[in-house]
């Protein structure tokens, strides 16, 4: 797995900007990992190891922070990234039932990815969109008040759209 | 945009930015809420911009696309000004029939209008509405009237006048003696009067001081910190700026989550909007003050919403909480004397400042003062955001302005205060809601998630539901939390599959006392509480769970199962090509259909499918084919 050029240089980028925050005091690891997040959508390893080298500290440090936020991720997401909110609100109207739904319409449990890797599935804890409970989101996009047939229907419509 | 060198300056662009909304003939206000998003508002704002321009109208017609309104259950929504017209569930479809009939005949839309669901009535206007009516909104009050990022619209609601009174006409003691007098408490849950914190961070030698907001609103059921800074963030900002310069701050930090995409996008945007009108940075307003924020971007961690573990977050490390003391007021960030409060704490600064401790004082109980905003979710007709005077009572907000609970259920029990905090039954409705009252029932304000459950909402369940959010979140540091919760997780699991004994109550009990008597900070503390509120409040439910086998509500797949009533079958085939594991038998037409409990998973789909209600859940276990066979105890 090696790095293209500008792949490298914008990695670099990332870490030399952060490095050199204003703010010296401030550790540079977290924003160093977002970034990474924004550019790829996800953490790849040889980035953590640049980063590592970079910033002179242990990979471990970084994996430590990575595996602590549940915003990161340390695998690629599928082309349409489902999201299912579990907090209360969405709990008590059904977000369980919804959750089991779609592990079983897409073959893959809450974490995978399908093998054609067109779907991933996530469950969140609550993402403050309580009033229109229960709720979905599909690659950004909020889906509310969402029963199990609508998502039949999205999921049957994205894969459409992804053929 | 102009610089604004001495308050002078202000008062002349809030006077500009009154007058300019002054010349139009009405004024549209769309919810661009991420609620209202929820519902599709997207597309029927693109088609009023869209419609506005086409038909020439922009002259006379302005268009405001606003932060949260409140009542996402009804969205999308619109205001139409000066007549106060509201329209809720909105399409595309209705924008030019909204233009033809309420903007140019002036005549309202019936089929839009809210209906009062006992007495069938269509209302006209948004304050006429049960759900606004019995509100009294304070922190949230601007934000129907204003486009969150457009400063000029907070100029046009008085912003910034109160930093300009704070800067010009107060000395940092007065701002605190005026703060304590008002005796805000901190409105992320906890209840410390914000004043007395300034004042401690104040006395403290150490300088650099630093002033943090907590935006990382992780209790689920809550969103009320997320609606003010999407809405509103430069209300949050003026409440910073005052009490930066009340402790003596010249760097400050908004703590969002990663959850919250568009609370970042709008806080950044308003804050270098603020920077470059010059109240932001160096010498604010012309006074001589120094203050600058910067957005601390979240990556979705619950524990970080904990004081300690919030900063070291913000200093890029992991969010582990340290034991306290020495408190953040003595050593916060980077080592240093640091106040943090919550967004609504900040949001209620200006209003204080402006219009004094006494009318603050006004309201609210003795303890608690003014109004709090609390978030009424769950299986509750009218959800949504609502700003309350402290001393309402739960009936009154469940009821008169939630409308009461859909499908004519009963209501069992509301959960307040997250994670953290407990379920409220029935008979305790009558308490009155503030800091002190919740705490005595057994559960606390936290940041004012309000959770309705009715009948069908299982407690041993949702208990189950807390120790699983909180076992993933802990972050793993002492003992107690990291043992003791999977401990109480893995008995909970085995009174919801039927495997349950009396001790286990006993146990869970005890697991609870210690875990709240030895865990090192806030998370692990209270994270008991939802088990023991519902043991205190709902054993009965936990008995029939124990000894019945049963779930009443009807929940727990293990301790239910699904009967088919052979009078209302018809017979259809409906449920059997719904199954999604083919648990249900039958022949179109012919006899009623069966359902196999031992392969039936509880999905609820041949319920929903079911156009006869022929098909039921039944709390227990069905004679022949018991799920769970229960073993004798010793």
């Amino acid at each position: 797995m090696a790095f293209k050029t500008d792949e490298l240089k914008a990695i670099d980028n990332i870490i030399e900007k952060n490095k050199t925050s204003r703010d010296q005091q401030k550790s540079p690891l977290l924003p160093v990992l977002q970034d990474i997040q924004k550019f790829y959508g996800w953490l790849p390893e040889k980035a953590l190891i640049r980063a590592s080298q970079k910033l002179s500290v242990p990979l471990v440090s970084l994996y430590g922070i990575a595996s602590f936020y549940n915003e990161f991720r340390l695998k690629p997401l599928g082309e349409y990234h489902i999201v299912v909110c579990t907090g209360t609100a969405c709990h008590v109207r059904g977000a369980p039932l919804l959750v089991s739904e779609l592990e079983r319409t897409l073959g893959i449990q809450v974490g995978e990815v399908t093998p054609d890797q067109n779907f991933s599935l996530e469950t969140a804890r609550c993402v403050g969109t309580c009033a229109v409970a229960p709720v979905i989101i599909v690659d950004g996009e909020y889906h509310g008040k969402i029963s199990k047939k609508e998502i039949q229907e999205l999921v049957e419509e994205l894969r459409k759209e992804g053929e | 945009m102009e610089r604004i060198d001495s308050p002078d300056i202000l008062t002349k662009l809030q006077k500009e930015a009154k007058k300019s909304q002054e010349g139009k003939e009405s004024f549209i206000t769309m919810c661009g809420g991420t609620g209202c998003q929820g519902s599709g508002c997207q597309k029927v704002i693109d088609k009023l911009k869209d419609e506005i321009d086409s038909r020439d109208l922009s002259e006379r017609i302005g268009v405001k696309i606003t932060g949260c309104q409140g009542f996402c259950e009804q969205g999308p929504l619109m205001v139409i000004r000066p007549e106060g017209t509201f329209y809720i569930k909105l399409e595309p479809e209705d924008i030019p029939e909204i233009l033809d009939e309420t903007i140019k005949n002036k005549k309202s839309i019936e089929r839009l209008l809210y209906t009062e669901p006992e007495s069938q009535e269509k209302i006209i206007k948004e304050e006429d509405i049960p759900f606004y009516k019995h509100q009294k909104r304070l922190v949230f009050k601007n934000n129907g009237f204003i486009e969150p990022t457009r400063i000029e619209d907070y100029f046009s609601v008085d912003g910034y006048t109160a930093l300009a009174k704070t800067l010009y006409e107060m000395t940092p003691e007065e701002v605190i003696d005026e703060m304590i007098d008002a005796n805000l408490r901190g409105r992320g849950g906890a209840g410390f009067p914000a004043g007395k914190k300034w004042k401690y961070c104040r006395m403290e030698e150490a300088e650099p001081k630093y002033l943090a907001c907590n935006a990382d609103e992780g209790d689920p059921g809550a969103y009320m910190d997320r609606s003010i800074l999407e809405g509103n963030p430069h209300l949050v900002i003026e409440g910073m700026i005052i009490a930066a310069y009340a402790i003596g701050s010249h760097q400050g930090y908004i703590y969002v989550r990663a959850e919250y995409p568009m609370a970042v996008r709008h806080t950044k945007k308003a804050i270098e909007v603020a920077r470059e009108c010059g109240l932001l940075g160096e010498n604010i307003m012309g006074s001589g003050f120094d203050f600058d924020l910067e957005v601390a971007e979240g990556a979705g961690a619950f524990v970080a919403g904990e004081s300690t573990a919030l900063m070291h977050s913000i200093e890029g490390k992991r969010p582990m909480p340290r034991q306290t003391p020495p408190r953040s007021v003595q050593q916060g960030l980077f080592g240093k004397p640091t106040v943090l409060n919550n967004v609504e704490t900040f949001g209620n600064v200006p209003l204080i400042i402006m219009n004094g401790a006494d009318w603050f004082k006004s309201i609210g109980t003795e303890n608690s003062k003014g109004a709090k905003i609390f978030s009424l979710v769950g299986k509750v007709n009218n959800t949504g955001l609502i700003e309350v005077p402290m001393g309402i009572t739960l009936r009154e907000i469940v009821f008169d302005i939630g409308g009461g609970i859909p499908d004519g259920k009963k209501v069992k029990a509301v959960q307040t205060g997250g994670p953290s905090g407990g379920c409220i039954p029935e008979d305790l409705f009558d308490l009155k809601v503030d800091f002190d009252e919740l705490s005595e029932a057994g559960s606390m304000m936290g940041s004012g998630g309000m959770v309705v459950m009715d009948e069908d909402t299982c407690m041993v369940d949702v208990a189950k539901f807390f120790l699983d959010f909180l076992r993933d979140e802990s972050c793993g540091k002492c003992l107690p939390c990291r043992n003791g919760i999977p401990k109480m997780l893995d008995i909970l699991t085995k009174i919801t599959e039927g495997h349950g004994t009396e001790e286990d109550l006993i146990r869970l009990e005890d697991i609870s006392n210690t875990i709240k008597k030895t865990a090192l900070c806030g998370l692990g503390d209270s994270a008991p509480n939802p088990v023991l509120s519902t043991i205190k409040y709902f054993r009965d439910e936990y008995e029939a769970h124990i000894h019945d086998l049963a779930c009443p509500a009807g929940v727990c797949p293990a301790l239910i199962y699904y009967d088919v009533s052979e009078e209302d079958c018809k017979a259809c085939d409906r449920c059997r090509r719904a199954c999604p594991v083919d648990a249900i038998t039958g022949e179109p037409g012919g006899d009623a259909y069966i359902i196999d409990n031992h392969i039936c998973i509880s999905c609820g789909t041949c319920i929903e499918e079911c156009p006869f209600d022929a098909i039921s859940v039944i709390p227990g276990q069905q004679q022949g084919s018991e799920k769970v066979k229960k073993t004798v105890e010793k």
